[in-house]
């Protein structure tokens, strides 16, 4: 008997849907409810919010905190920051608007019960650098989720959404989403009068450097599936900077964080003859960038690329002379909490190869590649800004609405504003939902209506690979080798092979070109016609073959936009070695795309970048 | 692999299950306890772990980069609100910690909703929930109207 005869449908009708219940997804419940008390608001998530997305094991620290309450820092001090740090290029309505809420949503936090440490000395937050504080993290999420439980209408834990639905008549309306249960098998319809696309940023995309058991401890969780372009690049949403990929300097292969060991330890990273190296590489950035490497703190890409030279100098490898700083107890258990709240795997590193760091100096690398929205890099959808402070071309009337009507994004999902973090991206999930609230309340009667075929399309399409997987499975006596499908996993190891080697991961250390982006379209383009034979033996299989799509998706704007940009715009995250250097003349723009789905075509263009923040 | 369960204490209640980022902790239908059915999608992000009432489920470092005989122990005590850390190194050397992890009870959280409704034409207002008092400054920043020629250039 087939599977599909006995598959249960199941519809869920809401005012706002939220898909994804990480940071920025609990954040636009929680202002959801707050500003639309009577409204339906629906939470959709493929695993448990209590331990879900970038935030799900913890974190040691908030890296967005402005300080407004002591004069610490102001919004514009954030935005100049940002903009160094990511070479001129960022939304600086976006981040302006994040940066002046953020701080209350701190405030909330700590009132709900999140443990920030605090300075002996003026009560302030303590300060991990000029814009983290530090805090006792191991629960941040579940405190986070607590919170996002009680303003939300219902939460569907374990609902795998594949992808979102337009509106029968209005081909740039969004009306609802689909998927399924991962334990059941449901195929669930969605229908919503407003979505918020609060999903996640994408690790995988590249292969990365632990190829064994270990590819799972990659930096960003291997649960961040691209889910937040993978839905939305169907739509036609017009994209931004998806070439802006992030690769992140961490302790070796467990990747756990540097940022208190720089900011607040002091300690310092050198060659393996223990020299400093970063200002002897200055020059020399400073010759492929220009005055950007003259920003303050040094841009992030630019210190990972003083780092590779040197490691291509043979002077590798790099170590973290940890045991410079750790001189007390107080600063021994800071150093461990770092990892022990948010990357346990650095703890387990470290026990089995015996490594003390009071006694003992630390391994760093660069990571494989990902793309993201909400960290050093600012990947994502083109949203409506600000109506106070956007430019006009910037803002179409809802504040982080999508260029697709009624769709809106958060966290990873939207593009242009760097350095969201966690505090960031809930932050920001606010301000969505207050908007969408806001949308809802004005189209009072706007019911987007499915279209009963398309429907049945989807719920086929979603099923076919378990159908696959059953008819395939005749021709082959056991195991994974079978002629006519090839599994998840198999997929996704063909997409991390081509995306290193041909579009800049770590087996070029970061470098493509032209013909090589070109020849990695050409094998991405079959990838994507496998995609239609994926087998899947059950339903965790589906879902693992539903986030390859969702990543292959990512994979091909991350080419797209990378062919497009013809300059080397941040050295240490990617090197395009057919145009060298960064060229501001051409390319001190935004890259924006849009996919046709019904023919396959990219439409590719340049968005102009203004600066509304002085200095 | 990365979390592993240990055979005589797993009772087969399915918290690892419900709780597991990843969806890798499932049910052995022949034993009826839990097991990593994907280890190379396992974060070792510990949830399981702090999860299990049974302590049952533990970690071995990735196959790959980490040697043998390291152990990473955890008691999450969400009443205590506290989370305590043993390590033992690869040589026998030992390290323990304990930290905070939440400072109100849980459950303490007030919903939304229990907040006094906004004025309806405060939503065409920048004000976020509880602005401009959570901001604990008077006002919400804003900037000068932006005009493309003239405009700052950094």
């Amino acid at each position: 008997m087939s599977l599909f005869s006995s598959r249960k449908t199941r519809f869920v009708e809401a005012d706002i849907l939220v898909i994804g219940g990480g940071f920025s997804g609990c954040g636009a419940t929680y202002e959801s409810r707050y500003w639309g008390r009577d409204l339906n608001i629906v939470v959709v998530e493929k695993a448990n919010i209590e331990r879900s997305g970038a935030v799900a094991q913890g974190l040691s620290a908030i890296n967005c905190y402005m300080g407004m309450q002591w004069d610490e820092n102001q919004p514009d001090d954030f935005v100049r920051y940002a903009r160094g740090d990511l070479m001129g290029l960022v939304r600086e309505d976006l981040i302006f608007d994040i940066a002046r809420h953020v701080d209350a949503t701190v405030h909330k936090f700590e009132e709900w019960g999140l443990p920030i440490l605090k300075d002996p000395k003026n009560g302030h937050y303590m300060r991990e650098g000029k814009w983290q504080i530090m805090i006792h993290g191991e629960s941040y999420k579940p405190i986070i989720a607590e919170a996002a439980r009680k303003a939300a209408s219902t939460v569907y834990n374990r609902i795998m959404v594949t992808h979102l639905l337009m509106d029968k008549a209005r081909p740039n309306r969004v009306a609802g989403a689909v998927g399924f249960d991962m334990r059941d098998g449901t195929f669930y319809v969605f229908r919503a009068k407003a979505v918020i696309v609060s999903a996640g940023g994408a690790s995988h995309i590249y292969r990365p450097r632990a190829a064994g058991e270990g590819m799972g401890r990659t930096w960003y969780a291997p649960w961040s599936s691209g889910s937040a372009y993978g839905l939305l690049i169907p739509t036609g949403a017009r994209m931004t900077q998806m070439e802006n990929k992030v690769v992140l300097a961490r302790f070796k292969d467990g990747y756990g964080p540097v940022g208190a060991w720089f900011l607040l330890l002091k300690s310092y990273a050198t060659n393996a003859y223990g020299e400093k190296y970063e200002a002897a590489w200055f020059e020399q950035t400073r010759s492929i960038v220009g005055k950007y490497a003259d920003a303050e703190p040094m841009p992030t890409c630019l210190r990972n690329h003083a780092m590779l030279e040197e490691i291509k100098a043979g002077r590798g490898p790099i170590y973290m002379q940890t045991q410079a700083s750790l001189d007390t107890r107080e600063k021994e258990e800071t150093g461990w909490e770092d990892f022990l709240d948010m990357t346990v795997s650095q703890a387990v590193v470290w026990a089995s190869q015996n490594i003390d760091p009071r006694d003992t100096p630390s391994e760093l690398i660069t990571s494989e590649p990902y793309v993201m929205g909400s960290h050093a890099t600012c990947s994502g959808a083109w949203v409506s800004g600000p109506e106070d402070v956007a430019p006009a071309d910037y803002q179409w009337g809802y504040n982080r609405m999508t260029t697709v009507e009624g769709l809106f994004g958060a966290g990873d999902t939207v593009g242009g504003s760097a350095h969201k973090f966690s505090s960031g991206s809930f932050t920001e999930g606010k301000l969505a939902g207050k908007s969408a609230v806001k949308y809802v309340m004005e189209r009072q009667g706007d019911a987007p209506q499915v279209d009963e075929t398309q429907l049945k399309a989807l719920e086929e399409l979603i099923f076919r690979p378990l159908e696959n997987y059953r008819v395939g499975r005749n021709e082959i006596v056991a195991g994974t080798v079978a002629p006519s499908y090839i599994n998840p996993l198999q997929g996704l190891q063909r997409l991390g092979k081509l995306m290193d080697e041909y579009a800049g991961g770590v087996s070029t250390f970061y470098v493509t070109s032209e013909p090589m982006l070109n020849r990695g379209l050409e094998l991405l383009a079959m990838l994507k016609e496998d995609l239609d034979h994926i087998g899947a033996e059950n339903l965790h299989q589906l879902q693992r073959a539903w986030e390859l799509h969702h990543r292959v998706l990512t994979a091909e704007a991350v080419i797209r936009h990378t062919l497009f940009r013809q300059e080397t715009r941040w050295p240490g995250y990617y090197y395009r070695a057919d145009h060298p250097q960064l060229d501001d003349a051409a390319w001190h723009v935004f890259t924006s795309s849009q996919y046709d789905t019904k023919t396959g075509e990219w439409q590719m263009s340049k968005l102009p970048v203004h600066h509304i923040v002085q200095g | 692999m990365p979390t592993y369960t240990d055979m005589t204490r797993c009772d087969g209640c399915g918290e690892c299950v419900d709780i597991c980022p990843s969806d890798i902790m499932h049910i052995d239908p022949v034993y009826r306890r839990s097991y990593n059915i994907e280890p190379n999608f396992c974060w070792e992000c510990y949830s399981c772990v702090k999860a299990c009432p049974q302590h049952a489920i533990d970690v071995r470092g990735y196959a790959d980069f980490a040697p043998l005989g390291h152990k990473v122990r955890v008691l999450r005590e969400e009443a205590k609100g506290i989370i305590s850390w043993k390590i033992r190194f690869r040589d026998g050397r030992e390290k323990a910690f304990t930290f905070p992890i939440r400072t109100t009870p849980w459950g303490s959280i007030r919903p939304p909703s229990d907040y006094e409704a906004p004025a309806a034409n405060s939503l065409g207002s920048q004000l976020l929930a509880h602005e401009p008092d959570a901001l604990k400054v008077e006002t919400l920043p804003t900037l000068p109207a932006f005009r493309e020629e003239g405009g700052a250039l950094p």
